[in-house]
């Protein structure tokens, strides 16, 4: 039974050079003397520490928990001590660096107690969410998109279709391959357990024809496992199918809407990578804490797959992939199409680090001189999202964002076809990425001066109260001091004053002392004191009354 | 003759009574333009304009009394957006009130600090925290970079420190001058 495919506009063929990488099977690397585990290695907020400097921890041990709803915890990779907590450059293409937690690790790799759930029937849905957030899952395709919240269908009961992304379309990466070929049973295990919380109605396994040993593997681990409700499907190869509304267009037919998100069309799509770990921490308690990372490229000495511990420093990576063996070469994470470059390598390999690349000048060749763009349209040919990218590009370049929004700048999934076709060489990708960042820094803005004005507008609004509270107060006082003229009412303050003085005075305790057992001249003495008094008391009224 | 007069006359007093309900009725409070304009303001409320805050400058603006090029903080781009909404020239910055400089916080060097509140009274948008004889600190979510706290500090412990560009916030450079072929 061959299942109907479609296609996606555009796209590209590509010389996938994925031989370079995938002739070995894979090794784990060793553990390194150092791990740099960043607080933020996915979509959303950072975590949020749970240790301190000079703390022990154990392999496994949540080292930062959430913060908020998208986000992700991050776990120690291999036992240790806590070392420090602080900057450290971290792999984003700005260069800059983000908080880190440093573990030196004492090499026994000792693991944390873990809390398997062998049986993930027995779970709800939510629950297996909470295990999945709670081991740190992203997607690992490249995104880094907390996993659970995909996950989710929220109030979409029913969710038409569970894809697994397979296809691993960007050349020289081969990490996702390997990983099917040697670890399908694992695979396939985690796409039961995400299918299971989804309640998916179908559920399809997308893998590129170039992928043969890929698809042989899986196809035999489900007939192995007796699985007959999950379909692999062989798709041709063609740069972009692995993104998730390209894949979705070749399995179902059916488009994403611009600027929605698959679960709008009743569909989930997750990558294998994320499928497996989703495995280990289900059926074994184990977090995210290592990920197999292709290093290729024709800069490498040996380029192979190797399981790396996040927060592996990539310098000693390199080393233990037999080293750089050409002289200039540029070290990218992920591909060539859609990587970045980085500065060093003492940077650390992150959750979503799935290609190192030493691209050598045979791999990236240096573009020509950029010429001006001559409206050959080339690159709207190859646009996989149906965009435009040259006006695109005057729009970014002549700082129109609003215009360049117009024209659906944020449907552009950056995949770098247009630049790859463009004859005069524009940066058009870099183009977009300026104008995304610069939209995103205007709204941060306007947020932040929106909140400025609520804020002085309330200080000035409560300095207002402040002032009219004072001056009523005062009003008040002045009010019962003068009085207005009505003795009565005189009369009265002073009675409530005097009662005020008396209930103080009797509630300090200060009551006439000795007031018992006296003798008759005593008695004498303070009655003659008493009627003094209030002979006095009287005449100092009666003047009062005369004043007034 | 006289039924056209009267009918004229019949029609420009029913109009003018429902124009002049229309008024009473759909009243609009304040003026439009001057929410408009403030809400290109950057809301710094740091008064380099020579107006209380950012709402004043407005009004002014509206009004016809300030020209649209005295908001240091804002620089080229409120200009701009302002001589699009107001339909007149961009001008440069107006060199009296300053110049653009980037964006900045203020902050508390806390051993100095002696508790005095001077600053936190100074504050337009209550962005410092602290009570009288106690260390004061800045919230610098809430900063929009005034330098009003700086001035009344009698011990000098307020700086502006530029804002620490992390990489959520960093932004992708505009692409290299292309080179002519």
């Amino acid at each position: 039974m061959t299942r109907k495919l479609w296609h996606f506009p555009g796209g590209l063929h590509l010389p996938d050079n994925k031989a370079l990488s995938n002739g070995r099977p894979s090794a784990v690397a060793a553990v390194p003397e150092r791990l740099i585990i960043p607080l933020q290695q996915h979509i959303g907020a950072p975590a949020k520490p749970l240790v301190s400097v000079g703390e022990k921890v154990l392999k496994g041990q949540k080292l930062a928990r959430p913060e908020g709803y998208v986000s992700a915890p991050v776990h120690a990779s291999s036992s240790g001590t806590v070392v420090a907590i602080e900057d450290h450059p971290v792999p984003h293409p700005s260069g800059l660096s983000a908080p880190c937690i440093i573990i030196e690790t004492d090499g026994e790799d000792r693991w944390t107690e873990l809390t398997p759930h062998p049986d993930y029937q027995q779970l709800d849905s939510s629950e297996l969410r909470n295990i999945i957030r709670e081991a740190g899952i992203v997607g690992l395709g490249g995104a880094g998109f907390p996993a659970f919240i995909k996950l989710n269908p929220g109030s979409r009961t029913a969710v038409d279709a569970l894809i697994i992304n397979g296809a691993e379309c960007e050349p020289y990466i081969t990490c996702d391959d390997m990983l099917m070929r040697e670890r399908a049973d694992e695979v396939i295990d985690g796409v039961r357990i995400m299918r299971h919380a989804l309640q998916a109605k179908q559920c399809l396994i997308g893998i590129e024809d170039n992928k043969p040993e890929a698809l042989a593997a899986i196809r035999d681990a489900l007939e192995r496992l007796g699985e007959k409700s999950i379909e692999v499907v062989e798709v041709p190869t063609r740069y972009p199918t692995g993104g998730e509304k390209q894949l979705i267009k070749v399995l179902t037919g059916k488009e994403v809407p611009s600027q929605g998100l698959p679960i709008d069309i009743g569909i989930v799509c997750h990558n294998v990578a994320t499928a497996a770990s989703v495995h280990h921490a289900v059926e074994r308690g184990e977090p995210l804490i290592s990920r197999l990372v292709t290093i290729s490229g024709h800069g490498a000495a040996e380029p192979q797959n190797l399981e790396v511990r996040v927060g592996t420093p990539i310098a000693s990576l390199l080393e233990q992939a037999g080293g750089v063996k050409a002289v200039h070469y540029k070290l990218v994470m992920g591909g060539p199409m859609m990587g970045f470059e980085l500065q060093d390598a003492k940077l650390p390999v992150i959750k979503t680090t799935n290609c190192l690349l030493l691209a050598s000048a045979e791999d990236m060749p240096q573009r020509g001189p950029v010429r001006s763009c001559i409206r050959c349209g080339e690159c709207a040919k190859v646009c996989p999202a149906l965009l435009l990218p040259q006006q695109l590009y005057w729009y970014a370049r002549a700082r129109d964002f609003d215009k360049a929004q117009d024209y659906n700048l944020f449907d552009c999934i950056e995949c770098g076809c247009c630049a790859y076709v463009c004859p005069s060489n524009l940066p058009l990708v870099q183009y977009y990425r300026f104008a995304k960042t610069e939209i995103w820094a205007q709204e941060r803005e306007k947020r932040a001066s929106d909140k400025a004005r609520e804020r002085h507008e309330f200080r000035v609004f409560r300095q207002e109260r402040e002032k009219e509270e004072r001056a009523a107060r005062h009003k008040a006082k002045a009010k019962a001091v003068q009085g207005n003229g009505d003795e009565d009412a005189k009369k009265a303050a002073i009675q409530a004053a005097m009662e005020r003085a008396k209930a103080k005075r009797e509630a300090a305790g200060s009551e006439p002392k000795n007031t018992e057992n006296l003798t008759e001249a005593q008695q004498k003495q303070i009655d003659e004191a008493e009627e003094r008094r209030k002979a006095s008391q009287q005449a100092d009224a009666q003047e009062h009354a005369k004043e007034d | 003759m006289l039924g056209a007069i009267l009918a004229l006359t019949a029609l420009a007093v029913a109009f003018g009574l429902l124009l002049g309900y229309a008024s009473v009725r759909f009243r609009v409070e304040s003026d439009p333009i001057v929410d408009k304009v403030d809400s290109i303001l950057p809301q710094t409320q740091c008064g380099q304009c020579g107006f209380a805050g950012c709402r004043p400058y407005a009004e002014a603006i509206a009004s016809g009394e300030a020209d649209i090029n005295r908001c240091p903080p804002g620089g080229e781009t409120v200009i701009m957006a302002l001589a699009d909404l107001l339909g007149v020239d961009p001008k440069p910055l107006d060199e009296e009130v300053g110049e653009e400089k980037t964006r900045m916080v203020a902050f508390i060097d806390e051993p100095i600090c002696i508790g005095c509140t001077l600053c936190f009274q100074a504050c337009p948008v209550d962005a410092i925290a602290g009570a009288a004889k106690q260390m004061h600190t800045i919230i610098e979510s809430e900063c929009t970079g005034c330098e009003l706290c700086v001035e009344p500090c009698p011990v000098d412990c307020i700086y502006m420190i530029p804002l620490r560009e992390s990489p959520n916030t960093w932004k992708w450079p505009f692409p290299e001058k292309e080179q002519k072929a």
